[in-house]
C-alpha cells in the first residue's frame, strides 16, 4: 500500500499555522482558514514517519513562518560547535555485540579451556606413541556437559536471573546457547579425531547424547546438578573402564552407536516437549 | 502543538488491576514462602514492605513468572501467569530488578542494557535510542561506556534500574532498588519512582519505610506470606500509637500492624 503524502498546499497551511500566535488568526492569512483539527493531526502523525515529507516541510517554513526558521537557525548556530565537540560512544564492532546474543561472556573461560585441552591431550597422546584409547573419545562426552553448565549454571553464569526473566528465555535461547557451544566443540574435536584417525560417528554421537542429556536432566533438577551427574556417569562408564582395563569402553563399541544415537534423539524430542521448563527460576540451580 | 496519538496508546486495557492475585501460594525451596495472598494492584507506585523472610522476593519472582504458583490464582495485565500460554508476551511488558542480580563485568553499561533489550525482544532498530533514554533516566549517561566492573554499588543498581525500564514496561518489579544508594541518590530515584508509577503499575520492595512514605501512592504490607495491610502511606503511618516502637509514624505504623498480625498468628 502506498501512503498518500500530504500535498504541498497543506504543508505550507501547516507551516503557517504553527507560526500564528495562539487562539490569533495567522498573519497575512491564506485562502480557507486555519486547519481543523483532525487535519493537524493527520498531517503531524504522517511527519513522525516520513522523512521526505519533513524535508519538504522545511523547505517551506522557511518562507511561509520566518519566525519558525529563525528560531531553528538560532538553535543550530548554539547547537553547531557543540556538536563539533561531541565525540561518538565507542561502540563494539557488529561482530561481538551478535556474538554476545549466541554466547554469554561467562562461557569464554569453557571456550578457553576446551581449545586448550583438546590439542594438548592429543599431542600428549601421540608423543606417548599412540595409546590404546584416542583422547577424542575420552573427551568428546564431557566437554559439552561443562559447556551447558557454563551457559546455564547459576555458579557460573552471574545474569542468570536477569536472563530468566526474559522472553527470549526458554527454547530459543536453549538452542541458540547449545549451538553455539557445539559450532565451537565440533570442528574442534573434528580436528582431534582426523589426526588421531578415529571415526567421526564415534565420538559425535556420545557428544551429542551427553549434550541433550545434561539439557533435559537440568530441565528437571537443574543445569548444576545435571553437569554433575553427568560427569560423574562419564567417570563411570568411559574413565574408569580405561584406567581399569586400558581398552576401548565397551559403550564406545561401534555396535553401541545406534544406542547413542538414539538416546541424543529421545533428548532432544524430550527437551522440545517441555520447553516450558527453560523459562523458569528453577533451571538454573 | 498537538501530538499525534497511535493507536495503541488508546486503546482500552482489557484487565481490571495490572495485578491480581486470589490464594496466591509460591513454593521457596521446601518452603511455602507466599502462603495464601490476596492483592489486586493497579497504576501508581507501591511500596512492599515486610520483615526478612516474609516472602518478599518470592512474591516479585512470581509476578516476574519466573517461578510458577504453586496453587491460587495469578492474573498479570489480565494474563493466568501460571499458565505457558502467552507467557512470552507478557514478559515483553514486564520490568524486572532482582535482589542481588549478576551481570557481565566485561559489558559496558551500555552494552548490558542493550544485551537486555535484546533478551526482551525489542525491535532491532529501537533498541539504541531506547536505551540511551533508559540509562539518562538513571543519571548514568556520563559512564554509558564504561564497564560494568569499574562502577561503584550504587551505579550497578542504577544500571539495572536502566535494564528494567528499557522496555517502558507496564508492570515494573523492583527488588530493594534502593541498597547502596546514597541519601542524594535516594531522593532522585524517589522521583524517578514517581514518574515511572504515573503510567505503569510499579512494585518496590524494601525495608526502609521512608523510601516508602516519600515515593509510593500505595503500601503492601505482608508477613509470613501473607497479607496484613494495603493502603495510603498516610494510613499506615494512622495504625500506629505513641507506644509502638519506631521513630516516624510510619515506623510505628509498620510495627503496630506487623506485632497485631504476630498476635493473631499466635492465638490461633
Amino acid at each position: 500500500m502506498t501512503v498518500p503524502h500530504p500535498s504541498a498546499r497543506l504543508l505550507a497551511r501547516y507551516a503557517h499555522d504553527a507560526a500564528a500566535p495562539p487562539g490569533g488568526a495567522p498573519a497575512g492569512a491564506l485562502p480557507g482558514g486555519a486547519l481543523a483539527g483532525d487535519e493537524v493531526w493527520a498531517v503531524e502523525a504522517h511527519l513522525e514517519s516520513c522523512a521526505e515529507c519533513r524535508a519538504r516541510l522545511a523547505a517551506v517554513v522557511g518562507e511561509r513562518a520566518p519566525a519558525v526558521a529563525a528560531l531553528v537557525d538560532a538553535v543550530w548556530a548554539e547547537l553547531e560547535p557543540l556538536a563539533a565537540t561531541i565525540v561518538p560512544a565507542p561502540r563494539r564492532p557488529r561482530w561481538a555485540r551478535r556474538l554476545a546474543t549466541w554466547m554469554t561472556p561467562a562461557m569464554l573461560s569453557w571456550l578457553v579451556m576446551t581449545a586448550l585441552v583438546t590439542p594438548l591431550a592429543v599431542v600428549a597422546h601421540e608423543m606417548a606413541g599412540g595409546g590404546r584409547v584416542a583422547p577424542v573419545l575420552v573427551l568428546a562426552p564431557v566437554l559439552p556437559v561443562l559447556g551447558v553448565a557454563a551457559s546455564w549454571a547459576r555458579g557460573l553464569d552471574p545474569a542468570y536471573e536477569l536472563v530468566a526473566g526474559t522472553p527470549r528465555a526458554g527454547l530459543e535461547l536453549v538452542l541458540r546457547r547449545t549451538a553455539a557451544m557445539l559450532a565451537v566443540l565440533v570442528p574442534v574435536l573434528l580436528a582431534a579425531g582426523w589426526v588421531t584417525g578415529v571415526m567421526a560417528a564415534q565420538w559425535l554421537l556420545p557428544c551429542l547424547a551427553f549434550t541433550t542429556g545434561t539439557l533435559v536432566l537440568g530441565g528437571l533438577i537443574g543445569m548444576t546438578r545435571a553437569a554433575v551427574a553427568l560427569v560423574t556417569v562419564w567417570a563411570a562408564v568411559i574413565v574408569a573402564p580405561i584406567l581399569a582395563l586400558s581398552r576401548l569402553p565397551s559403550v564406545l563399541e561401534p555396535g553401541v552407536l545406534p544406542v547413542w544415537g538414539g538416546l541424543f534423539v529421545l533428548g532432544a524430542a524430550v527437551v522440545i516437549t517441555r520447553k516450558h521448563a527453560y523459562t523458569l527460576l528453577g533451571v538454573h540451580r | 502543538m498537538t501530538r499525534a496519538v497511535g493507536a495503541a496508546e488508546v486503546a482500552p486495557t482489557p484487565y481490571a488491576w495490572e495485578i491480581r492475585a486470589e490464594g496466591l501460594k509460591v513454593r521457596a525451596g521446601r518452603r511455602m514462602a507466599v502462603d495464601g495472598l490476596d492483592l489486586s494492584l493497579g497504576t501508581g507506585v507501591h511500596g512492599l514492605l515486610g520483615p526478612n523472610g516474609a516472602g518478599k522476593t518470592t512474591l516479585i519472582r512470581a509476578l516476574a513468572t519466573v517461578l510458577r504458583p504453586a496453587d491460587g490464582t495469578l492474573e498479570l495485565l489480565g494474563v493466568p501467569a501460571g499458565g505457558q500460554a502467552g507467557r512470552r508476551e507478557l514478559r515483553r511488558r514486564i520490568g524486572y530488578l532482582p535482589q542481588d542480580f549478576g551481570y557481565y563485568k566485561r559489558f559496558t553499561v551500555r552494552e548490558f542494557v542493550e544485551y537486555m533489550a535484546w533478551l526482551k525482544e525489542m525491535p532491532a532498530k529501537e533498541i539504541p535510542a531506547a536505551v540511551q533514554h533508559a540509562v539518562e533516566r538513571v543519571g548514568l549517561a556520563d559512564r554509558a561506556d564504561h564497564r560494568m566492573r569499574t562502577l561503584s554499588g550504587g551505579m550497578v543498581r542504577r544500571a539495572g534500574v536502566a535494564q528494567a525500564i528499557v522496555n517502558d514496561p507496564r508492570i515494573l518489579l523492583l527488588d530493594e532498588p534502593t541498597v547502596g544508594l546514597d541519601p542524594a541518590q535516594r531522593l532522585r530515584f524517589r522521583e524517578l519512582l514517581q514518574s515511572l508509577g504515573a503510567g505503569s503499575c510499579v512494585i518496590v520492595s524494601t525495608h526502609l519505610v521512608e523510601d516508602v512514605a516519600a515515593a509510593c501512592t500505595d503500601v503492601v504490607l505482608i508477613a509470613g506470606g501473607e497479607l496484613v495491610f494495603q493502603g495510603t502511606p498516610a494510613r499506615l503511618a494512622g495504625a500506629g500509637t505513641p507506644d509502638h516502637p519506631g521513630d516516624t509514624p510510619m515506623e510505628r505504623g509498620y510495627s503496630a500492624l506487623l506485632s497485631r498480625s504476630e498476635q493473631g498468628g499466635g492465638a490461633w
